[in-house]
């Protein structure tokens, strides 16, 4: 039988820097959908509590270590390295529909601005903030974490979204070289 | 124009997906006359003031929203989530 290898979404490309600023990938340990059913809100928050991380109200992130649980939609989060059993939602492996990028640097939010219509700066999109947002023309979850920013694309865009944030790397480091 | 989506906030209104009337949220019990039927479906006011239609947030949360504006003014009034009004509705 064939040794089959798991390929991250953006195997192959490695990180990069422009201006100050840098992408890479993170390769993430599962992720699970976690879609609140009507009237089970207390079974998942009792389900939660153990793991140390909390439900999170919309456009915010709760996290425990690696483990994170990121606001998605109405009833709906997306939990990030770890499972989960719980009556009170309906939970789907979400684990290889997405590639989750990473931003790093004094000028990532600048970098951002050229793509997101929303406002990212540090006082306006602190750590703990994340967002439902388009990513160019690219549905995406954005999430502010210490020191950049984490963004999950479809797995099907992943490279179309790292060629789009290196050319906008690119272009303001140019711009700063100016 | 911004519209503040009451999930994600103020958003450009290039996120946001055109319905129409909010009249759709008014479907007709079964066996409503066929007038009930028309109104529902073709007859629409295209008032000079305040209007309410149905956005649906394709960019951001995925739902759809209520917005009450004015067409004159182009002030928008407000901004609600359709789906707990609807689903309080689908209980009774
Ligand atoms: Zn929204």
């Amino acid at each position: 039988m064939p040794r089959l290898i798991t390929k991250s979404p953006l195997a192959g490309l490695w990180p990069v820097t422009h201006g100050g600023v840098a992408l890479s990938e993170v390769v993430l340990e599962g992720i699970t959908s976690v879609a609140v059913l009507p009237g089970g809100q207390k079974a998942v928050d009792k389900t939660l509590k153990p793991l140390g991380v909390a439900f999170p109200a919309p456009g915010l992130f709760s996290e425990n270590g690696a483990l994170r649980l990121v606001w998605t939609g109405r009833d709906q989060a997306f939990l990030l390295n770890g499972t989960l059993a719980c009556e009170g939602a309906a939970l789907t492996d979400q684990s290889d529909g997405w590639a989750c990028l990473r931003l790093e640097g004094a000028a990532a939010a600048d970098v951002l601005a050229r793509l997101y219509p929303l406002d990212l700066r540090a006082a306006a999109f602190p750590p703990g903030r994340a967002a439902r947002a388009a990513l160019g023309h690219m549905s995406s979850v954005l999430m502010r974490v210490e020191g950049g920013f984490e963004i999950l694309v479809f797995r099907s865009m992943a490279r179309s979204a790292w060629t789009e944030l290196e050319h906008a790397m690119q272009h303001l480091a140019a711009r700063a070289g100016a | 124009m911004r519209l503040t989506c009451p999930l994600c906030g103020e958003r450009d209104r290039r996120e946001f997906y055109y319905y129409g009337a909010d009249d759709y949220l008014r479907r007709p019990a079964e066996g409503a006359p066929a007038a009930a039927w028309d109104d529902y479906l073709h007859n629409r006011d295209n008032p000079a003031g305040e209007t309410r239609d149905l956005w649906y947030h394709e960019a951001g949360c995925g739902q759809w929203l209520a917005v009450m504006r004015n067409t004159v003014t182009h002030a928008v009034l407000a901004v609600d989530l359709v789906a707990p009004v609807a689903q309080k509705r689908g209980r009774k």
